[in-house]
């Protein structure tokens, strides 16, 4: 069931009284923040221990290339250098190569050829940071360069330069086919469908370039043969078994700690070579080694996100009922195939490109080739490749829209699947859990006065000025995902937790999930709270050390609250369960006679006669006789394989003008309406909307990656690679709808990346809808003043 | 994080402090105040210098003096600073608008007036800004001090008139009655360098003509003011089509380059519709000056 | 060589090399690991302290250059237990989440503060235009800058107290 709420009104100072606060969901301030604003975070760089040296990392200048020879002798002889590592030097320890998330190698540091500027050459670890960046200068480096694969629409031309000749047979630059969905329905659909739309559309590649770069710190203890990796890392129980696999080291004798990550976005999902090297460098010297990106690296080397060029086509009715979507991908992955997703799908989870909408048939071919750029694919808040889905259908309705000349809301209403039709099963696989579309587009609509601003519009078109509003409506999958479908590298996708009440009623609760700003310390701390009636702040949250934490697979795909928070609920209530017996014991009743209210187990009947979680816990750990069976503690812990996915949803509205003679894009007002099921701590669910409407903002009008001909990144900093600043964004205008999902305990369904999601095609669809008296349909991101310009020209050209 | 590679620091006391060090340590020293240009050259490993020799802390450059017929404007003036001067806003509109959109507050609090003309960046906006207020650039040697027109100091992307043994000291703008200016430019992002801009200047005559007119275009590729495009204004009473005539022949003195910025003929468009736009708001600021 | 400079209100010492940037003064050879760097360009704003009063990227200044001059970092933003209605307001409005760009944002919006203690919410955007956050959107930060104008004696939460 479906509860729409108006837009709430600002709260309240919430921190007024303490009685006020809400012991379970609700707004609070976040237990994370007194550390955080008074500059005492801990994060990766921030971190010095005692002998510690710096490494750097010496790239690649070129795109693609042999290496003839590396002549470190100079470097070596630098005063304060320990030591200089090579690509052959890690073939000695068969460490040149590291498996990645999807199958394939990646090279630790060249050893044959380069394949993207900006890869791993040699590694140098000197007694300070200025010293190591000294050094690299002094290593001598020389390449006999080779023609580059860039136009990723040539790579798999005959005759096109082999990028992976490492690979045994190789002879040219596939790496997959990759199918859902059924081709021979969906093509008879579009065969007999009065009407067809067919639209090329470029996600261009992008960087999740969080505010921390990525980085770690390795100690190798040789005499124990403990290593400690200090890393910035999303996931550091899927780092400690992958380094066990990749280094030999026995995976007790590994611990990772993630300290305060500045920001993840998938970003620091990946093992990175530069992590690789740190360890290597700390047993090579034996002292720690502590290695950290710098800006330019982490753009041109670390995880990119996007890179699909997609043919979209819509099949419907003239009367505007959508019948078929089928698509066409071509992806690129890069010089190695880096990309995290779970292994059965190697275009992530690219086939929810249905939408929200009722198909009769839907197919998508996914095609992916390596090109000298670097590797990665899936990062920057996007769920799997959810990004994109959304992206292509929420366009492909505005050109179908505009084909039929309907409203863009109109046509997306008459499509929305029926809430009575849920669970859903799509045409490509998907069984979307719940969902009521109608009421969150219908709230975005009253939000942003919908009406009133295309009067606004068309009075303004009169005048020759140019304004558009952007719709989108999207629907996700997230929370990977029920262990029988889904692994990443043979790990399956289930997260653990533990919750421990001590003697005196306060508890702590252990997680494998890893926060990189989005609260973790004050949501799962509530979750516990919703269950067993302890305040949020009596809750001690440990998370980013897998000595002192359960094994899960991490924070990414916005799967925190779906899998760990499920996790959690049901932990708590299995404590919550055990309190029962031990309370029973102590009240000398029968534990069918107990009754709970938050914080406490009473006698049905007799309200007075209870005992708090606090004198049970104490109970526990004292003297009190337990009944059979029952331990003496008040602990559990659970691993939580999720029964299916979760399917956020939301309808979006941007308004932009655009200032004809300078092709300037100002986006002036943004509705959102998210449903992300049950609400922990709305203000943290708003922050999270914010943070990615700013992201989809960013896309859609500035962010990209691009390259030259000969494979030079022309976005290696950020004098380049453009991040929005507090002008380029308007004040949020967000709403709410709450549909639960029904096969979560407490109905969450996670809110992460929804806005990063759902926000691109909002903009962009304002974009064209503002062009539209210039007969524009399509236009691909980003939307620059130049681009926009040339849009206007009647020349809407790809960024590809 | 990049970091740049050894050198040796010493502060100057006062001017001719400065250029007795500049002389002491020969061409490898460099002259830092903001340092906005400098030290990211330098971490990048592009810049090199063995000596910097620091001028903040010489205070007679750091001065901002109206004098009946010119405004003097220290070198070591920060952009913040000529933002909050009312006399600046009052008597050269085109300075605030560009120092409005000069990197963002926080690098205007260091970056100086003088550093920006001495690094002399094609995309660089109060060079276009000195020469459409025909302002006059005092240099400092060992042997005296020289004062050159815009003309003769920015020689082109990146070269000045200033000697490696020579310090810019002091920016003077000329003060001339019934003066109006204007400076837009396009950018991708707040803080970023110049998609294209263009400013003005109008000095009109009594009877409601245009006396006198500069137009200088900022990364289009035109190396000091369109002295066509402004000479059409002169004489002339102002209207949109003379105001169209002067953009399209300042478009047509442009000669961008395609880059990521932008084609070529998208920023040949910028520079007729910006010259267009800043010409119609020197005239409107020419008649209705702003009173301080 | 020795740089002295007043730091949080304390005049400090450190032998250090000539190139060493304020950024790594402050964090390496002081310790003060509030402030952060993001980028070698001087676009990003993590590193911002103020100098004298006003925001600077201590990325792009050296030690040297700072010597004798008076630099507030995050850890000097509180009164002992009392912190900056600035960090009480980036608590009470959400103004921060990975935490990383804060600091440079706090310092920045007290300047303003001091400047402007009503400031208009373009006035805000603008004051922090040279600082980029991925997390929040920026809205909250607006907000939580809005709060402090509002709450310029605000009674001081301390920082051991619990938040809630």
């Amino acid at each position: 069931m479906t509860t729409v709420e108006e837009r709430p009104a600002r709260e309240a100072n919430p921190s007024a009284t303490a009685a006020d606060r809400p012991i379970g969901f609700g707004r609070i301030q976040r237990k994370e923040d007194p550390r955080f604003v008074r500059g005492k975070g801990n994060y990766l760089d921030d971190i010095v221990l005692p002998g510690m040296l710096h490494g750097a990392i010496l790239r690649s200048p070129m795109a693609h290339g042999r290496i003839v020879s590396i002549d470190t002798t100079e470097a070596l002889a630098h005063p304060k250098v320990h030591a200089v590592i090579t690509g052959t030097d890690l073939e000695g320890l068969n460490l040149a190569w590291a498996p990645t998330l999807s199958a394939d190698v990646q090279a630790v540091l060249a050893t044959d050829k380069v394949r993207f500027q900006g890869q791993e050459v040699a590694f140098v670890v000197a007694e300070d940071r200025y010293s190591a960046r000294d050094a690299l200068e002094l290593i001598d480096v020389e390449y006999e360069q080779l023609d580059p694969v860039i136009d990723v629409r040539r790579a798999l031309d005959p005759g096109a330069p082999v990028v992976r000749t490492d690979l045994e047979g190789r002879t040219d630059n596939h790496i997959f086919d990759w199918e859902a969905g059924d081709a021979a329905e969906t093509d008879a659909v579009f065969a007999a469908a009065d009407v067809v739309v067919k639209q090329e559309m470029v996600y261009p590649r992008v960087h999740p370039a969080p505010m921390e770069t990525c980085g770690a710190i390795a100690d190798y203890e040789p005499i124990d043969g403990k290593l400690t990796l200090y890393e910035t890392t999303q996931a550091p129980h899927a780092h400690r078994t992958l380094f066990a696999m990749v280094a030999g080291i026995p995976e007790h004798k590994i611990r990772v700690i993630s300290p305060d990550i500045g920001g993840g976005f998938g970003n620091k999902v990946g093992i990175y070579p530069g992590y690789i090297l740190a360890v290597v460098g700390s047993i090579v010297t034996g002292k720690p080694v502590k290695w950290v990106e710098d800006r330019s690296e982490n753009l041109m080397s670390t995880s990119f996100a996007r890179d699909y060029i997609m043919t979209g086509e819509v099949a419907a009715t003239r009367d505007g009922k959508i019948l078929a979507v089928r698509t066409n991908v071509l992806a690129d992955h890069g010089a190695f195939n880096a990309t995290a997703q779970p292994t059965k799908y190697p275009a992530g989870f690219f086939h929810i490109f249905t939408g929200s909408y009722d198909l009769q048939a839907a197919h998508c071919k996914v095609t992916g080739v390596y090109t000298n750029k670097a590797p990665g694919g899936v990062a920057y808040a996007c769920s799997f490749r959810v990004t994109e889905a959304v992206y292509l259908v929420e366009r492909m309705v505005d050109v179908l829209a505009s084909e039929l000349g309907m409203d863009p809301v109109e046509l997306r209403l008459k499509n929305f699947i029926k809430p009575e039709q849920f669970p859903y099963a799509n045409k490509t696989g998907w069984e979307y859990d719940s969902g009521d579309y109608e009421p969150t587009m219908r709230l975005a609509m009253q939000i942003a006065g919908y009406e009133d601003l295309r009067r606004e519009q068309a009075e303004k078109r009169a005048r020759g000025e140019l304004m558009g509003i952007g719709i989108s409506f999207f629907t996700e999958t997230v929370g990977a995902g029920p262990r029988k479908h889904m692994d990443i590298v043979g790990l399956g996708m289930a997260d653990g937790a533990e919750v421990r009440v001590h003697p005196t009623g306060k508890a702590v609760v252990r997680l494998s999930v890893q926060s990189q700003g989005q609260g973790h310390e004050t949501t799962f701390a509530q979750i516990v709270a919703e269950e067993l009636g302890i305040p949020p702040e009596d809750i001690d949250v440990v998370h980013g050390d897998t000595d002192n934490t359960p094994f899960g697979l991490g924070t990414y795909g916005s799967r925190s609250t779906p899998v760990s928070g499920a996790a959690v609920a049901l932990t708590s209530r299995k404590v919550r369960d055990k309190a029962r017996l031990i309370a029973a014991a102590m009240l000398e009743t029968r534990p069918e006679d107990l009754e709970w209210e938050k914080g406490r187990w009473f006698v049905k009947g007799d309200p007075g006669a209870g005992k708090t979680i606090a004198e049970i816990a104490l109970g526990a750990h004292g003297t009190v006789a337990l009944p059979e069976g029952v331990d003496g503690n008040l602990d559990a812990e659970v691993t939580y394989d999720p029964p299916n996915l979760t399917f956020p949803f939301g309808a979006y509205i941007c308004v932009v003008d655009i200032d004809k003679g300078t092709g300037k894009v100002h986006v002036r007002r943004f509705v959102a309406v998210d449903d992300c099921g049950t609400r922990i701590n709305p203000m943290i669910i708003e922050g999270q909307i914010h943070g990615g409407l700013a992201d989809g903002v960013g896309m859609a009008l500035m962010e990209f990656i691009g390259f030259d001909e000969d494979g030079n990144c022309l976005g290696g900093s950020f004098m380049d690679y453009l991040i929005p600043t507090a002008m380029e964004v308007p004040d949020w205008e967000t709403g709410h709808t709450v549909t639960p999902s029904p096969h979560h305990p407490i109905g969450a369904k996670g809110i992460g990346e929804s806005a990063t999601v759902g926000s691109p095609p909002a903009v962009v669809n304002a974009v064209v809808d503002a062009l539209a008296p210039f007969g524009l349909t399509h236009m691909d991101m980003p939307c620059t003043p130049a681009r926009v310009w040339e849009a206007m020209q009647g020349r809407p050209t790809p960024p590809i | 994080m990049q970091v740049p590679a050894p050198f040796d620091y010493v502060r100057a006391t006062s001017v001719a402090n400065a250029l007795e060090l500049l002389e002491r340590h020969g061409p490898e020293a460099r002259v830092i105040a903001g340092g906005h240009s400098l030290l990211p050259m330098m971490k990048l490993r592009l810049a090199r210098p063995d000596w910097i020799i620091d001028i903040n802390d010489v205070a007679e450059l750091h001065a901002l003096t109206e004098e009946p017929d010119e405004l003097r404007v220290g070198a070591l003036t920060r952009h913040a600073e000529l933002l909050d001067s009312d006399v600046v806003g009052r008597l050269f509109p085109i300075i605030h608008d560009a120092e409005r959109v000069i990197a963002d507050p926080v690098v205007r609090n260091r970056g100086t007036i003088g550093g920006s003309l001495g690094q002399a960046d094609p995309a660089e906006d109060l060079t276009t800004v000195c020469d459409v207020l025909h302002a006059r650039i005092v240099i400092a040697s060992p042997g005296g001090e020289r004062v050159v027109d815009m003309a003769d100091f920015h020689r082109g992307p990146y070269e000045t008139a200033c000697e490696q043994h020579e310090l810019i000291t002091e920016i003077r703008f000329p003060v001339r009655p019934r003066a109006g200016s204007a400076y837009e430019k396009v950018e991708r992002r707040v803080g970023d360098w110049a998609v294209a801009a263009a400013g003005a200047a109008l000095w009109m005559a009594e009877d409601g003509t245009v006396a006198d007119a500069t137009i200088g275009l900022t990364a289009l590729g035109l190396e000091g003011p369109a002295v066509e495009a402004a000479a059409v204004l002169i004489g002339e009473r102002p209207s949109e089509d003379l105001f169209a005539e002067a953009a399209d022949l300042a478009a047509a003195a442009s000669s961008p380059i395609e880059d990521q910025r932008g084609p070529v003929d998208y920023k040949r468009h910028l520079a007729a519709e910006l010259t267009r736009r800043v010409l119609g708001r020197a005239l409107d600021r020419a008649a209705h000056p702003a009173v301080a | 060589m020795q740089v002295t400079m007043t730091v949080n209100g304390t005049e400090v010492t450190r032998d250090v090399e000539p190139r060493i940037l304020l950024v790594h003064y402050l964090r390496e050879s002081l310790g003060l690991t509030g402030t952060h760097w993001g980028c070698d360009t001087s676009n990003c704003g993590t590193c911002v302290v103020l100098v004298d009063g006003e925001p600077v990227k201590s990325c792009t200044q050296l030690a040297a250059m700072t010597a004798g001059h008076e630099v507030t970092t995050v850890e000097g933003m509180a009164d002992g237990a009392t912190l900056d209605p600035v960090q009480q307001g980036f608590m009470e409005e959400h103004g921060l989440q990975c935490g990383f760009c804060t600091p440079g944002m706090m310092l920045t919006a007290r300047a303003l503060l001091d400047r402007n203690p009503d400031p208009a919410e373009d006035e805000i955007r603008e004051a922090i235009s040279g600082q980029i956050c991925r997390c929040t959107g920026y809205a909250t930060i607006v907000r939580s800058v809005q709060w402090a104008a509002a709450h310029p004696a605000a009674e001081g939460t301390t920082a051991s107290e619990v938040p809630a």
